[in-house]
C-alpha cells in the first residue's frame, strides 16, 4: 500500500505547515503530520531554469547595484571609485543577456520577449529593464572609464543609475511571483535579501579594484549590504517556518551555509581591514562577492526543493482552508 | 469594378458571433481508468511518447501531467480495515453501525468483505479564469482564445520556462529535445471545426464530457446532488466555484475524495493575484539599495 493509498475517504492529517509565531526556530516535540499527497509525488512543476540564471540573478544584481554606486561616486566627487564602478557595472550587465539567451537554448528565441511589454509579467518587465540598462550602460561606462562622449555620456550615467536599482532587485519579483512555496511565500524578504546581497557584491567588487583610500563609500556599501543580505535572509527562513526546510537540508542548504558563513566572515575581515592590510581586504571582498552568489544559489535550489515536495504545496493550502 | 471586401482579421478569426465559454467536466465517479482520454489525446496532437517505466503505483505509469502527457489518468487504490463486515443482514448492531460507516464513507460493502474502492480520475489543464501561466507569458504565447480556452502558441513560445513554474497545478512543463512549453490546447483546432476534444469523444464512460461551461456546470450541479442523494457524500465538485484563487475552472471536476488524494492543490491561487504586493516589496527593497549607496557617502562630500 503506498502513500496515496491511505484509508477510505477520511481525511488522514491536516498539516500544520508554517511554524510562525511559535517561536522561532524551535521543533515541536510532536512530529508534524505529513499532508495527504499523490504517491508523494510534487503537484507544481520545479524550475526548468539551468545554472545560468541564478547567475544572471547574480550579474544583474552586481551590476546593477554597481551603476548606481557608480553614479553616486560621480556625483560626490569619488572618481576615483566612480570609475571602478562603472567597469563593474559595464561587465556585470554585458554579461548578462549572453546568460538569458544561453538558457533559451536557441539565440533568436530572445527576440521574442521583444514583441510585447506585458506589465503582468515580471520576466517581460525584467527584460525591458535589462534591455534599459543594456543601452544606458555602453554610453555610460565610456564617459565614465574612457572620459569619451560626455554628451550622451552624462545623461546615460544618470539613467543607467535609475534603471540599475530595479534590476538588482526585480529578480526577487521573478520567483515570488510563481507557485513555488519557498518563493512566493517570501515575498517581502527575498527583494531586501537581493538588494543587501547586489550592494555587497557591487561594494566588495568596486573596494577590490580601488585605492584604499578611495574605497571607504566601497567599504561602507559593501559592510551595510552583507549586513542586510544576512538579516533579511535571516528573518526570511524563520517566517517561513517549516515551509523554510530546503534552506536546512541538500544543496540549498549547503548553499544557504556557505552564503552566511562567506557573507559575515567577509564583512568581518572587510571591516578590520579597513587602511590597514590590502590582501585582508581583497580576502574580505572576495568573501563577500562569493557570499552573494551563493545566497543567489540558494534560493534558486531551495525553489527546486519545494516544488519537489507535494507537502510544502498541499500543507499551507489546507491549512487557509481549515481557517476559513 | 467591385470593391473587394476585405475581413478585419479579428472579425475573420473570431467570427461574428460570439463563442461560448467551453471547457470540461470530468466526472470521476464513472471513470473506468481505460486511459482512452490519454491514448487519444496523444494521437490527436501528435504528442511524443514519454516512457516512465514501472511505477508501481496502482495502474499509473504515466505518473503527471507534462509536455508530452496532456490528459493524465490517476489510480488511486483505497482499502480499510472492515472485520468482516458484508452487505448480508447484520448480526449485530456493530457490524450494522460499521457497515453503514463505510458506506457514509463511500465505500461498497458489496465489492468484498475489505471495503476496497478505487479511485480512478482522468486530469487534464484546468483551463483556469485567471490563468497565471497567462499572466506570466512575456512573449504573448500563451493567449486566450475566442472559447475562452488557454492556449500556448508553439511558433511563440521561446522556452523561457515561467509559466512552468506559475501554474499552481503543474500543468506545464518544457519539452526537452525542443525547449518549448507545451499542454492541452482543449483541441482547439477540433473546435473550430465544431468537434468536441479528442479525449472527450473517446471517453466511453461520458466521465469526460466537453460542452459550453454553463450548461457543464448546471450538469455537474445535478450529478452531485443525485450523489449525496444516494449517500455518497463524499462527492464534491472541484473547481466549479467561480469564487475560488483561479476565479473558477474552464475544466473542473467531480471527486470523490480531497483534491491532494488525486495530486491536486486543495486551494490553488493565481500568483498574479500577488503581483502588486511582489512589486511592492521590491521597490521597497529598490529604494533601501538606493538609501544604502547614497548614506555610503554620507560625510565624504567637500
Amino acid at each position: 500500500m503506498s502513500d496515496g493509498a491511505n484509508g477510505g475517504g477520511a481525511p488522514q492529517t491536516r498539516a500544520g505547515v508554517g511554524a510562525r509565531g511559535r517561536g522561532g526556530g524551535e521543533r515541536s516535540m510532536v512530529p508534524r503530520e505529513k499532508p495527504r499527497s499523490y504517491y508523494g509525488r510534487p503537484v507544481v512543476k520545479p524550475p526548468v531554469w539551468t545554472w545560468e540564471i541564478p547567475l544572471y540573478f547574480f550579474t544583474g544584481g552586481t551590476g546593477g547595484a554597481s551603476a548606481a554606486l557608480a553614479y553616486a561616486a560621480e556625483r560626490a566627487g569619488n572618481r576615483r571609485l566612480a570609475r571602478s564602478a562603472w567597469k563593474v557595472a559595464f561587465a556585470g550587465i554585458s554579461a548578462s543577456p549572453p546568460l538569458l539567451v544561453s538558457d533559451l537554448g536557441k539565440p533568436r528565441r530572445f527576440f521574442n520577449m521583444m514583441r510585447v511589454f506585458k506589465p503582468t509579467s515580471p520576466m517581460s518587465v525584467g527584460s525591458w529593464i535589462l534591455l534599459a540598462n543594456g543601452a544606458a550602460i555602453v554610453p555610460a561606462a565610456a564617459y565614465g572609464v574612457l572620459g569619451r562622449f560626455g554628451a550622451i555620456g552624462r545623461p546615460a550615467q544618470a539613467a543607467s543609475a535609475a534603471v540599475g536599482l530595479p534590476l538588482a532587485t526585480y529578480t526577487a519579483v521573478l520567483v515570488a511571483n510563481s507557485a513555488v512555496p519557498v518563493w512566493s511565500e517570501a515575498r517581502w524578504e527575498l527583494p531586501l535579501s537581493f538588494a543587501g546581497s547586489a550592494a555587497a557584491s557591487a561594494g566588495a567588487a568596486a573596494t577590490v579594484l580601488t585605492p584604499p583610500e578611495h574605497a571607504a563609500p566601497a567599504r561602507r556599501l559593501a559592510i551595510g549590504g552583507a549586513l542586510i543580505e544576512t538579516a533579511a535572509t535571516e528573518v526570511m527562513h524563520r517566517r517561513l517556518g517549516d515551509l523554510g526546510s530546503p534552506y536546512g537540508e541538500g544543496t540549498a542548504g549547503r548553499f544557504a551555509k556557505a552564503a552566511k558563513g562567506l557573507t559575515v566572515g567577509g564583512a568581518a575581515l572587510l571591516g578590520a581591514s579597513t587602511n590597514r592590510s590590502r590582501a585582508g581586504a581583497v580576502a574580505g571582498a572576495a568573501m563577500l562577492i562569493s557570499g552573494s552568489l551563493c545566497e543567489r544559489w540558494a534560493v534558486f535550489r531551495a525553489g527546486v526543493q519545494s516544488a519537489g515536495d507535494p507537502s510544502a504545496t498541499i500543507g499551507p493550502q489546507r491549512e487557509r482552508l481549515g481557517r476559513d | 469594378m467591385t470593391a473587394t471586401v476585405i475581413p478585419t482579421p479579428g472579425a475573420e478569426s473570431y467570427g461574428p458571433e460570439p463563442e461560448p465559454r467551453v471547457g470540461f467536466f470530468t466526472d470521476t465517479s464513472v471513470c473506468i481508468g481505460c486511459k482512452a482520454c490519454e491514448v487519444a489525446c496523444k494521437e490527436w496532437n501528435d504528442v511524443p511518447e514519454e516512457i516512465e517505466g514501472f511505477t508501481g503505483s496502482s495502474y499509473d505509469n504515466s505518473v503527471a501531467l507534462g509536455a508530452n502527457r496532456w490528459r493524465h489518468v490517476a489510480f488511486i487504490e483505497q482499502r480499510v480495515e472492515v472485520g468482516g463486515v458484508s452487505d448480508s443482514a447484520p448480526d449485530s448492531f456493530v457490524a450494522e453501525a460499521a457497515r453503514q460507516q463505510l458506506v457514509d464513507q463511500g465505500l461498497e460493502p458489496h465489492s468484498g468483505d475489505d471495503g476496497f474502492r478505487w479511485l480512478m480520475s482522468s486530469d487534464v489543464c484546468k483551463h483556469c479564469s485567471e490563468a497565471a501561466c497567462l499572466d506570466v507569458c512575456p512573449t504573448g504565447a500563451i493567449f486566450r482564445t475566442e472559447y475562452e480556452t488557454v492556449v500556448v502558441q508553439e511558433d511563440v513560445c521561446n522556452g523561457c520556462g515561467y509559466c512552468v513554474v506559475a501554474c499552481p497545478f503543474g500543468v506545464l512543463d518544457q519539452r526537452r529535445d525542443d525547449g518549448r512549453v507545451w499542454k492541452c490546447t482543449l483541441c482547439y483546432d477540433r473546435l473550430r471545426d465544431d468537434m468536441e476534444p479528442a479525449c472527450a469523444q473517446a471517453c466511453p464512460t461520458d466521465s469526460i464530457q466537453f460542452g459550453p461551461l454553463d450548461e457543464l456546470r448546471e450538469r455537474a450541479d445535478r450529478r452531485l446532488e443525485r450523489l449525496h442523494e444516494r449517500g455518497h457524500g463524499e462527492a464534491r465538485l472541484y473547481g466549479r466555484d467561480t469564487g475560488d484563487g483561479v476565479g473558477g475552472f474552464g475544466a473542473f471536476f467531480l471527486l470523490l475524495d480531497e483534491p491532494e488524494a488525486y495530486g491536486l492543490p486543495p486551494d490553488p491561487v493565481a500568483t498574479t493575484r500577488k503581483l502588486k504586493r511582489n512589486w511592492a516589496a521590491a521597490g521597497i527593497g529598490a529604494v533601501a539599495l538606493a538609501a544604502g549607496i547614497a548614506g555610503s557617502f554620507l560625510g565624504e562630500r567637500g
